[in-house]
C-alpha cells in the first residue's frame, strides 16, 4: 500500500482474469436455474386423456384430471343453453375475445363448445387458480346476483361463471375459464388434450 | 495479529487453557466484545426483550425443524401422512411438532414487537440503518421460510395458499406465467414444487436467515443499541472509558433476558399443550384434510401472519387503480404548485406522473395487487431515510405523532383481522383506506416527521434507580 506505483499492465490483467471469471460464474448458474423448469417427467405426463360419458346425464358434471388440472365436462339442459344469451350485457367477455386463454377454432360460438350439448372447460378460475364450485341452481341465493341463471362461483375472491364458463363483469377473474383442446372420438368418447388436427 | 501471551507461572489450569485458546482463537476477546464488555443503555423497557425471544425462537425452531426432517417425508403421495404419523406414532412426534408450528407463529409475534419497538423509538435513524435493513432482510427471509414451510404438510390449505400465492407471479407482466412454471416446476403445484420447497425451507433460507442475524448482531455491537430516549449514550463516557449510562450485558441484561424467556415459554407452552391450533389461526381446520388438486376449500386465507399484507393485495381492485391514478395527479399538482423547482425538475414531476397513470391502467389491477403487497413490506427498508424527525424517541415528539402511531398499529390489525375474513363490499373498502393509510404514513413520512412542536431531549438517559 505504501507503494503509489501502479503497475497498469498487471491491473488491466486483473480486470481481464475478474471478468472472465465473472463469466464463467454467471455461466454455472445456468445449469442449476434449468433444475428449475419443468422435468421431462412433467412434460409427459401433460399427455392427452380418454373419457367415456355414455354415463353422462342431462345437467351433470364429469370432473377429469388432465396436466394436474380438473377438467369439467357438464352436459347443459336445454334450458341451460337457451339462457345463455341472456348473460351476454353482463359478461366481461362474451365472445371469448380475449387473448390470455386463447380460445380453440372450434369452440369459438355462443355455447364455448364442439356440440353445443357438452362444455368442457379446465376447472381453475382465471384469477389465481382456485377451482370454482357448482351454482348450477337458476335463482337467488346467498353470494349470487337475483337473476342468477345457473353457473359456477369461484369459493376464493367471489368471481362467477356463466353455464359456458365465461366470467361476469366487475369480478376479480379477468378471463373466462380456459377450453382445453378436445375432440369426439365417438357419440360417447371424449378425448382431453388433444384435438382433430393435432 | 495479537501478540503471543504466557501464562503465569503456576497460574491455575483453567487460565492456562485459556491462554492456549485465546493465542489461537479469540475466545475472550469475542466473549467481552459481545457480553461482558458490551454496554447497553441502563434504561432499557421491557420492549427490549423481543429480540433475544426472536433468538431463542430461531433456536427452537432449528432443533425443532432437524428432529421433524428425520421423519417427514417430502413427497406428495406421502408427505400428508407422515405429518400425521409424526402425531400419532412418532415417539412424542405430536410435541416436536406442535413446537415448531406454534413457533412459527410465535416468530412472527416477537419479531412483528420487535420492529414495532424499532418504530417507536427510532432504532432505525443514523447511525444504525444497516442494523435496521438487515433486520427487514431477516423479516422477508422469515416470510418466505414460514410460507414454503406451510406448503410441506400437504394438506388442503398447503396447496391451495400455495396455489394462489405462486399465481400472484404469473401476473408479472410479460415473464410471469414463465416464472409461476419456474417456482413451481410442474403446470400446476405438485411434487416438484413439494420438494424444492422442502429444500429451500430446510437448507437454503435457514442458511441465509443465520448469516444474516449474525450480520444484525455485528452491525448491531459495532454502533451499540438504541434506548427508550434515542440518546446516544456513547456521548458521555466516564473516566474509565465506558458510557456513563451503559451496563455491561452480561450479567445485567442476560440475567434480565432470562426472567422474560421464564415468561415467555410459558404462554408458548400453554398454546402448544392447550390450543395448538390457536382456534384455527396458528393450525388452519382445512389443513386436516389431504390436498385434493380437484377440489378447492370453500374458503382460503393464509396464515395470520400474512394477511395484513393479503388484506392490502385485495384491497387493490379496479377502482383502487384509479384512486391511486387520482393520487398520483393530485400529488404532482401539489409538487408543482408549491414551487422552487427549476423547469426542469417541474418537467420531470410531470413525466413521472404521466408515466405512472400511464403504467397503472396498462396492467390488470392483479399485478397491481402484487405490486402492493410487495411494495408494503419492501418499504419497511427506506424506513432510515424516510424519516426526518429530530429526535429519534417517540417521547420527545408532538403529541399528535402518537395518534398517527396508534391510528398506523389499529389500521395494520384490522387490516389483519380483513385478511382471514371471506371478501365482502365493507370490507373491501375498509381494506383500501388502511392500505391508503399505510402507504401515506411512510410515504408522507419526510414531511409530517419534522413538523409539530418537539420536546426537548435530555443529555443523559431518563433511569429511576429501583
Amino acid at each position: 500500500m505504501s507503494d503509489p506505483q501502479v503497475d497498469q499492465g498487471k491491473r488491466t490483467w486483473l480486470i481481464a482474469t475478474g471478468c472472465a471469471g465473472a463469466v464463467g460464474g454467471v455461466a454455472t448458474a445456468v445449469p442449476f436455474v434449468s433444475t428449475f423448469a419443468p422435468s421431462e417427467r412433467a412434460k409427459a405426463a401433460g399427455a392427452a386423456v380418454e373419457v367415456d360419458i355414455g354415463g353422462l346425464a342431462p345437467g351433470q358434471k364429469l370432473t377429469v384430471e388432465w396436466r394436474g388440472k380438473p377438467v369439467w365436462i357438464v352436459r347443459r339442459t336445454k334450458e341451460q343453453l337457451d339462457a345463455l344469451k341472456g348473460n351476454d350485457p353482463e359478461l366481461a367477455d362474451p365472445n371469448s375475445d380475449r387473448k390470455a386463454f386463447p380460445i380453440p377454432e372450434y369452440a369459438k360460438n355462443e355455447w364455448r363448445s364442439l356440440k353445443p350439448e357438452y362444455l368442457v372447460v379446465v376447472g381453475i378460475c382465471s384469477h389465481l387458480g382456485c377451482s370454482p364450485s357448482d351454482k348450477f341452481q337458476a335463482g337467488p341465493q346467498p353470494s349470487l346476483p337475483d337473476n342468477w341463471h345457473g353457473g359456477f362461483l369461484c369459493p376464493c375472491h367471489g368471481s362467477t361463471f356463466d353455464m359456458a364458463g365465461r366470467v361476469f363483469k366487475n369480478k376479480p377473474a379477468p378471463d373466462n375459464l380456459e377450453v382445453p383442446p378436445y375432440a369426439f372420438l365417438s357419440d360417447t368418447r371424449l378425448l382431453i388434450g388433444e384435438d382433430k388436427k393435432a | 495479529m495479537a501478540e503471543f501471551k504466557e501464562a503465569p507461572a503456576g497460574a491455575p489450569l483453567g487460565v492456562k487453557l485459556m491462554t492456549w485458546v485465546d493465542n489461537r482463537f479469540p475466545a475472550s476477546k469475542l466473549y467481552k466484545e459481545h457480553m461482558s464488555e458490551y454496554y447497553a443503555p441502563k434504561n432499557f423497557n421491557w420492549w427490549y426483550i423481543f429480540g433475544s425471544l426472536a433468538l431463542l425462537v430461531l433456536v427452537i425452531q432449528i432443533v425443532t425443524g432437524i428432529f421433524l426432517v428425520m421423519h417427514y417425508k417430502p413427497d406428495s403421495a406421502l408427505a400428508f401422512a407422515s405429518v400425521e404419523y409424526i402425531m400419532r406414532d412418532v415417539p412424542w412426534g405430536w410435541l416436536i411438532r406442535y413446537m415448531h408450528s406454534t413457533g412459527a407463529s410465535a416468530f412472527f409475534v416477537v419479531v412483528y414487537l420487535h420492529m414495532f419497538r424499532g418504530l417507536l423509538y427510532g432504532s432505525y435513524r443514523k447511525p444504525r440503518e444497516l442494523v435496521w435493513i438487515f433486520g427487514c432482510a431477516i423479516f422477508l427471509c422469515l416470510m418466505a421460510e414460514a410460507f414454503m414451510g406451510y406448503l410441506l404438510p400437504w394438506g388442503q390449505m398447503s396447496y391451495w395458499g400455495a396455489q394462489v400465492i405462486v399465481n400472484l407471479f404469473a401476473a408479472v407482466p410479460f415473464v410471469g406465467p414463465d416464472l409461476a412454471l419456474l417456482i413451481r416446476g410442474d403446470y400446476v403445484v405438485g411434487d416438484a414444487t413439494l420438494n424444492r420447497f422442502f429444500s429451500f425451507h430446510v437448507i437454503a433460507v435457514p442458511l441465509v436467515l443465520l448469516g444474516l442475524v449474525v450480520a444484525h448482531i455485528i452491525a448491531l455491537h459495532e454502533v451499540g443499541s438504541n434506548n427508550p430516549d434515542g440518546v446516544e449514550i456513547k456521548a458521555k463516557k466516564g473516566p474509565d472509558g465506558h458510557p456513563l449510562d451503559g451496563i455491561p450485558f452480561h450479567p445485567y441484561y442476560t440475567v434480565h433476558d432470562i426472567f422474560g424467556v421464564g415468561l415467555f415459554l410459558m404462554a408458548f407452552s400453554a398454546v402448544i399443550f392447550f390450543a395448538p391450533e390457536l382456534g384455527g389461526y396458528f393450525l388452519e381446520y382445512n389443513n386436516f384434510i389431504p390436498a385434493d388438486p380437484l377440489k378447492t376449500p370453500p374458503h382460503i386465507a393464509p396464515v395470520w401472519y400474512f394477511t395484513p399484507f393479503y388484506s392490502m393485495l385485495r384491497a387493490t381492485t379496479d377502482v383502487m387503480v384509479q384512486v391511486l391514478c387520482g393520487v398520483i395527479g393530485i400529488s404532482a399538482v401539489i409538487t408543482l404548485l408549491r414551487g422552487g423547482l427549476s423547469a426542469m425538475g417541474k418537467g420531470l414531476v410531470l413525466v413521472g406522473a404521466v408515466v405512472g397513470i400511464a403504467l397503472l391502467l396498462t396492467f390488470d389491477a392483479k399485478f397491481w395487487g402484487v405490486v402492493v403487497m410487495g411494495g408494503a413490506v419492501i418499504i419497511l427498508f427506506f424506513l432510515p431515510w424516510l424519516d426526518h424527525s429530530p429526535v429519534k424517541s417517540i417521547r420527545y415528539r408532538p403529541d399528535w405523532h402518537k395518534y398517527l402511531y396508534g391510528i398506523f398499529v389499529l389500521l395494520f390489525l384490522v387490516l389483519g383481522y380483513l385478511g382471514v375474513k371471506p371478501p365482502s363490499d365493507a370490507g373491501t373498502i375498509v381494506s383500501q383506506i388502511g392500505t391508503l393509510y399505510y402507504f401515506g404514513f411512510f410515504l408522507l413520512m419526510p414531511w409530517w416527521s419534522k413538523a409539530g412542536q418537539f420536546k426537548p431531549v435530555p443529555d443523559r438517559v431518563t433511569y429511576h434507580p429501583h
